[in-house]
């Protein structure tokens, strides 16, 4: 009995004595990433806490699918973060409309919005207000094995509109090369094909006008062309066999082993493949090359050959957030930070003149694209919302299978669209 | 007759009054409310919620304000990917009460007796019943692989071209029954093993006695001794199938284009990851529906005269 007395006592104590730094706690919530870039945030959160003694920041991890699964429920909840990781797009507006999100512009510091690219902010905004900042931007391009296209003599620099990329399947699977390599099973690998070639038949503004229902929404004959091109790249049998039943990770390591010449994938897969290779190191730089989407040589509507496809990831701050985690926030996204990011080649920084930090040549390239672009997309499969999103890598899959038609599969996304 | 109308009426109150006394009715009241408010809180509640949630289209977030009435389920029996969850659920029942269930009792009547080798092989068939069910879909996605997978190196060997039967929008349902097989008829076999070790040696002695042949004996001694652990068998084979998930999630993840969903794959896939939760909710009502039907359906009419 005493003991308990004087256990109480003491914990009474402590409590109180913990009390006296009235410690601002703020929980950063971010989907599953490699040990380098945990490292990163740790030794962000350090510097920021060492400015601040009276704050406290946590990082939390949670892998990718349970993330989006758990992510509602979470911010319904009083256990819900103060900053959590976002792709932006519908989900962000959903999020926003149900009252979860704050406005941060009056938080940040002065000048910050200044320092990061309209299209970043753009992602992050809704009706107006500002409810997080981007991270990072990716790009989804062809990677190339260069040993395989070069066995097959294929010049590269000539691929310039799909029919190009046609021939130069038909070249590859004439020298008995595997011409494509997908990760059809997850699907969203496949969604990439769709989306670049309805943003090149039907103009960037495409899916801004399908969405607001403009043109016969997502039924517009943009969408049943672009259908038609990937039924054309589908007939030549161009993926590895057995491709439905290829996970993302499989494809990857696929790839960095030499088993085809072309991989359609963001650049952030330049690490990651190599550490699924069999042999652990991959192609060398020298055998990779980046080929960009191709353009359509008469499209639909003009306008789509320089819009990108790829993500602007970021961050969302939550309703109940204190100033500090805005603060933090900003403090993360500081210049310094993400060239700190950049030279470790964790990912292309967003926050303008930063990319001089990228020594790495596909990085830059990729950087100089996304500046370059007329209208970086974000992936459909978030930008249009969960729901909408699976069913377009759903559509997609159908079309690699060649089982549905294109305008099935146009019609598919309207209706998915109209239901949301 | 008054008095008996008397003490009757006085036994009424009387009654309340001893079991207080013995305690029965503080009994109750302390063992039941636990259960009742655990069942309540963790299967009534959320029944009743999904049920309400069926009639929004709602995302998770927030409150459900989008009232749609029945449009949830007019979908879902529209939608031609729920045709196919429903079939390749009557699928697995119809391959685990016409392959599983025999295949069980044949091995049960193999291995029943009581020896060591016995107890070896019960415990070889018994082990994947044991093993996780994710590991277990992960095992399979591996041996089914094509380009590193076990079947892979057979094909190899026999110098035939590598086939991918998860990829293959009419296979990858068979791959899928087949582990599910494998997976759940050391299950039945148990119980039948169990069963058969209960029929009375003698009956078998007597069987063989009057010239019984061992087909015989199996066909009018043990079977019609063991019917209630083979109608108890195939009600788990019945209710299992409708729950089959977690064995299809590392395997096919529902694909090669929705074509290996089952009902609660379907469920999870358009409900939950996808944000749909009042559509969710929907299909949680129509299988809730669908189980407690074959549970009542299934005791009504088989297990009636099980009674002791």
């Amino acid at each position: 009995m005493r003991y308990t007395v004087a256990i109480t006592a003491l914990l009474g104590v402590a409590a109180l004595g913990g009390g006296a730094f009235a410690q601002t706690e703020i929980n950063v919530l971010r989907v599953s990433t490699n040990d380098e870039q945990k490292a990163y945030y740790e030794e962000i959160a350090e510097a920021f806490e060492a400015q601040h003694k009276d704050v406290n920041v946590t990082f939390e991890y949670i892998a990718n699918e349970a993330y989006k699964s758990k992510l509602p429920t979470l911010l319904q909840s009083n256990a819900r973060p103060d900053i959590f990781y976002s792709w932006g797009g519908e989900t962000l507006v959903d999020q926003a409309e149900a009252g979860f999100l704050q406005p941060i512009s009056s938080l940040l510091p002065d000048g910050f919005a200044e320092t990061i690219p309209e299209a970043g902010l753009k992602a992050y905004s809704v009706d107006g207000s500002l409810y997080g900042l981007p991270l990072y931007a990716t790009e989804v391009v062809f990677w190339t094995n260069t040993e395989l296209t070069d066995e097959a003599g294929i010049d590269l620099d000539a691929i310039k509109t799909w029919d190009d990329f046609l021939g130069a399947v038909k070249t590859l699977k004439d020298a008995d090369i595997t011409p494509i390599i997908v990760g059809g099973q997850d699907k969203w690998p496949l969604h990439f094909y769709w989306s670049y070639l309805a943003l090149r038949e039907g103009g960037k503004d495409i899916i801004a006008q399908a969405m607001a229902g403009e043109d016969g929404g997502f039924e517009n004959a943009a969408f049943v062309a672009a259908g038609e091109d990937f039924k054309q790249l589908v007939d030549l049998e161009p993926f590895q066999p057995g491709f439905m039943g290829t996970t993302y990770e499989t494809s990857s390591g696929m790839f960095a082993d030499g088993a085809g010449a072309f991989y359609l994938m963001g650049d952030w897969d330049y690490l990651p493949m190599r550490e699924r290779s069999t042999s652990g190191k991959g192609l060398p730089d020298e055998q990779l090359a980046i080929v960009n989407f191709p353009a359509i040589s008469s499209p639909v509507a003009e306008g789509g050959d320089a819009a990108t496809l790829g993500g602007i990831n970021g961050w969302a701050v939550t309703h109940s957030a204190e100033p500090a985690a805005v603060e933090f926030l900003a403090f993360m996204l500081s210049a310094e930070n993400q060239r700190k990011g950049a030279r470790q080649q964790l990912f292309i920084p967003i926050v303008k003149g930063t990319d001089d930090a990228l020594d790495n040549p596909f990085y830059a390239r990729v950087s100089k694209d996304i500046s370059n672009s007329s209208y970086h997309q974000i992936f459909l499969d978030q930008f249009l919302g969960a729901s909408v999103g699976a069913t377009v890598n759903d559509i997609s899959a159908d079309l690699a299978q060649g089982v549905i038609s294109p305008e099935e599969a146009a019609a598919m996304v309207q209706e998915a669209w109209s239901f949301r | 007759m008054a008095t008996a109308a008397a003490s009757r009426q006085l036994s009424a109150s009387e009654r309340l009054r001893r079991s207080i006394g013995n305690g029965r009715v503080s009994a109750v009241l302390i063992l039941l409310p636990p259960a009742l408010i655990l069942f309540t809180l963790f299967v009534i509640l959320p029944l009743g919620e999904s049920g309400y949630y069926s009639f929004f289209n709602w995302n998770g977030y927030g409150s459900p304000t989008d009232f749609v009435g029945l449009e949830n389920y007019q979908r879902i029996a529209g939608h031609s990917i729920f045709h196919k969850a429903i079939g390749n659920t009557v699928k697995i029942v119809a391959i685990s009460l016409l392959i599983q269930m025999p295949l069980a009792m044949v091995m049960a009547l193999l291995i029943y007796r009581k020896t060591p080798t016995n107890a070896l092989f019960r415990l070889v068939f018994f082990l994947p019943y044991i093993l996780a069910e994710v590991a277990a879909g992960l095992i399979w996605s591996f041996v089914f692989d094509g380009n590193y997978g076990v079947t892979a190196s057979i094909a190899r060997s026999m110098g035939v071209e590598s086939f991918f039967i998860l990829a293959d929008r009419d296979w990858a349902f068979v791959a899928v029954m087949t582990v599910i097989v494998w997976k759940y008829f050391g299950f039945h076999m148990m119980i039948y093993i169990a069963a058969l070790q209960s029929v009375p040696e003698d009956l078998i002695e007597a069987g063989r006695i009057e010239g019984a042949k061992r087909l015989q004996i199996v066909r009018y001694v043990q079977l019609p001794h063991i019917k209630p652990a083979i109608i108890v068998s195939a009600f788990f084979a019945i209710i299992g199938a409708l729950q089959v998930f977690d064995v299809i999630i590392p395997l096919t993840n529902g694909g090669p284009s929705n074509q290996t969903h089952t009902i609660v794959t379907y469920l999870y896939t358009y409900g939950l990851t996808r944000l749909n939760i009042g559509f969710g909710s929907a299909v949680g009502v129509i299988l809730f529906i669908a189980a407690i039907t074959v549970a009542v359906f299934y005791q009504r009419v088989f297990m009636k005269g099980d009674k002791p």
